[in-house]
């Protein structure tokens, strides 16, 4: 099922540029401010060792561009401007050339297919206006077909280097592909590279799929399928594409689950007798515990990353609304005070903020705020936004949009926690209920 | 052929938009329901699921966020309870359904209300909680497809599919 078992090794490169010191201030880009203007960078094409890397050298200068420019940090200088071209790795670069363009920053590579069939993909970044290389060169190997995972993998280090935050293009992101029309819409679980390349499906389209998970690993996936006639929670590897529901699921429907940071505890919703409340089950004994003991609705539970506390939506005051209780159970705070109903809250891998669904006046809205609630801040608007789902370095969110109507259809957005840089991710179906996995190793 | 010839006999005597859903006349409503089950039987006869459906009324509406039973879904529900308790070879799964305005998670919780309120007075009526199961399709399985109240509001239902009891 999984395509390329991959193994990159990492290693630094042996610094080939002499440092020339200068008082430039170090290239370095602030993604939390508000506005910004993208930075300008070149990534020529990396330099192939062979005629039979010389594809691998071209797609990969593509990729990392791609995963940059789609930031909306970063701006690429066209080729065309180009007044030197890059023909050798090691040769010094002519720092002149670059700044004339104004490429504040430059990604040079290199790539070989080596004698046992391996790729071997080496790279630099400069800060070119400071003259010099930022950090060391770092060199990947790995399988001919890993070949995009390998250009993130380079992105990643250039993103990480200019802007100090975490990585995060060489992820996944497990999806509902969705066909047919309104009423009668087929759903099938999907995975695919966070930009929309290499998409497999983990099921069939035979009954309703909602809302999967990662488990921390990135293994496991977590989700409902009405297999059974019943909306339950089956559990899911990724690669060999098994499932299984999980045991002890007595009462109408369990629906809504998370793993804890520990990938064994599983948060959930269960309903009885109309009523739906949150447990937490042990994925492997089965042991389950229940959270909240009350008439309304409780559900949508996300841990936060040291598993000390589930955020989760409950109608408990007459409207949908956001709270915070310890991962055992007990006595919730509320933190959503705003005008409007507020749903599916998902804690951020880094802690620092709580993404939501807000519904309010006719429109959806994804928003963030901080974990008690403070500092509220609307990202997007439209007629349904809803289901938000963190990058993992948690600067970035993705969610679903569905447009009005009888042809409405679904498709997965992205959009950075400023509100900057709103887009459209590529799927060639409709898609719904993403959730972005944790950085691939 | 059979089923369909038959279904197809049953539209003619229906309003035409009842007509445009022969997906729904066949029982497929939602991917749990029991397919073919009202391919059999037709609506003249009070013992038929096609009756239960149409002359007795298969579901009840909801107001906006609700889950209480308005009077004139008490009164469709009073027939239900009726036909149930005649015909007893059949058994009903109960389907809550919402509009698409909400999350997917808590339409899913409000459609269990629903779902379950119609159990509760099916209950309260004399039907036997054996012969009854609920599911709540949140707003997976919309009837009408439009954005606006006209649809939401038929959409906002609660529906009892009966099939027959399997002999044992």
């Amino acid at each position: 099922m999984m395509k390329h078992v991959l193994t990159l090794l990492a290693a630094f490169l042996i610094g080939a540029t002499p440092v020339a010191a200068q008082d430039s201030q170090p290239l370095k880009i602030i993604v939390d401010q508000g506005v910004i203007e993208p930075l300008p960078f070149a990534v020529p094409d990396f330099v192939a060792g062979s005629s039979a890397s010389a594809e691998y050298a071209r797609n990969i200068a593509r990729v990392v561009s791609a995963d940059l420019s789609g930031t909306g940090l970063f701006r690429e200088i066209p080729s065309n401007a180009y007044i030197s071209q890059i023909t050798s790795f090691s040769s010094p670069v002519q720092f002149a050339d670059w700044k004339a363009i104004n490429a504040e920053a430059l990604v040079t590579g290199f790539v070989n297919v080596d004698a046992s069939g391996k790729l071997v993909v080496q790279f630099r970044v400069y800060d070119v206006f400071a003259g010099q290389e930022m950090s060391q060169g770092l060199q990947f190997v790995g399988t001919p077909d890993g070949w995009r995972r390998m250009a993130h993998k380079v992105a990643d280090e250039v993103y990480k280097r200019i802007t100090g935050e975490g990585a995060y293009f060489d992820s996944r992101v497990v999806f509902v592909s969705e066909t047919g029309p309104k009423n009668q819409r087929e759903k099938r679980l999907a995975i695919m590279d966070y930009d929309g390349a290499n998409v497999s499906y983990l099921t069939d389209s035979s009954s309703i799929v909602l809302a999967p998970r990662f488990s921390p690993s990135g293994s496991q996936v977590l989700y409902t399928s009405y297999e059974s006639g019943f909306p339950r929670i089956n559990v899911l590897d990724v690669s060999n594409v098994a499932r299984r529901a999980l045991e002890g699921q007595d009462g109408t429907m369990s629906f809504a689950p998370r793993f804890a940071p520990d990938g064994r505890t599983v948060v959930y919703s269960l309903t009885r007798g109309g009523n739906t409340d949150l447990y937490t089950m042990d994925i492997n004994t089965g042991a389950s515990q229940r959270l909240t003991n009350a008439p309304s609705i409780e559900t949508a539970p996300s841990f936060s990353p040291d598993g000390s506390q589930i955020v989760f939506e409950s109608d408990r005051s007459g409207t949908p609304q956001l709270y915070v209780m310890s991962s055992g159970g007990g006595e919730a705070t509320r933190i959503s005070f705003g005008k409007g109903r507020y749903g599916t809250p998902v804690w951020s891998p880094r802690g620092d903020y709580i993404a939501f669904t807000k519904q309010s006046k006719g429109r959806f809205h994804i928003g963030v705020m901080r974990t008690n609630g403070s500092e509220e801040r609307l990202l997007t608007a439209s007629f349904l936004d809803e289901g938000p789902t963190w990058a993992p370095n948690g600067r970035v969110i993705m969610f679903t949009r569905e447009t009005a109507g009888a042809s409405g259809a679904s498709s997965l957005w992205s959009v950075d926690i400023t509100g900057r840089n709103l887009r459209q991710v590529a799927t060639n179906t409709g898609a719904s209920d993403p959730a972005w996995s944790p950085l691939q190793n | 052929m059979n089923i369909l010839s038959k279904t197809m006999i049953a539209c003619v005597g229906l309003a035409l938009a009842a007509c445009t859903q022969p997906e729904y006349l066949q029982g497929v409503d939602g991917n749990g329901a029991g397919s073919g089950a009202y391919g059999s039987g037709s609506a003249q006869d009070p013992t038929s699921p096609l009756y239960f459906q149409q002359t007795v009324g298969d579901r009840v509406l909801f107001a906006v966020d609700q889950s209480t039973i308005s009077p004139e879904g008490a009164a469709t529900l009073d027939g239900q309870a009726q036909w149930l308790m005649t015909n007893t070879a059949y058994s009903a799964i109960i389907e809550g359904h919402a509009d698409e305005q909400g999350t997917r998670e808590y339409n899913l919780a409000l459609g269990a209300r629903r779902a379950n309120a119609v159990q509760e007075y099916l209950l309260s009526k004399g039907v036997a909680g054996n012969r009854m199961k609920v599911v709540s399709y949140g707003k997976e399985r919309p009837l009408e497809v439009c954005s606006d109240e006209a649809c939401y509001n038929k959409n906002r239902r609660a529906v009892t599919v009966v099939s027959a009891i399997p002999n044992s």
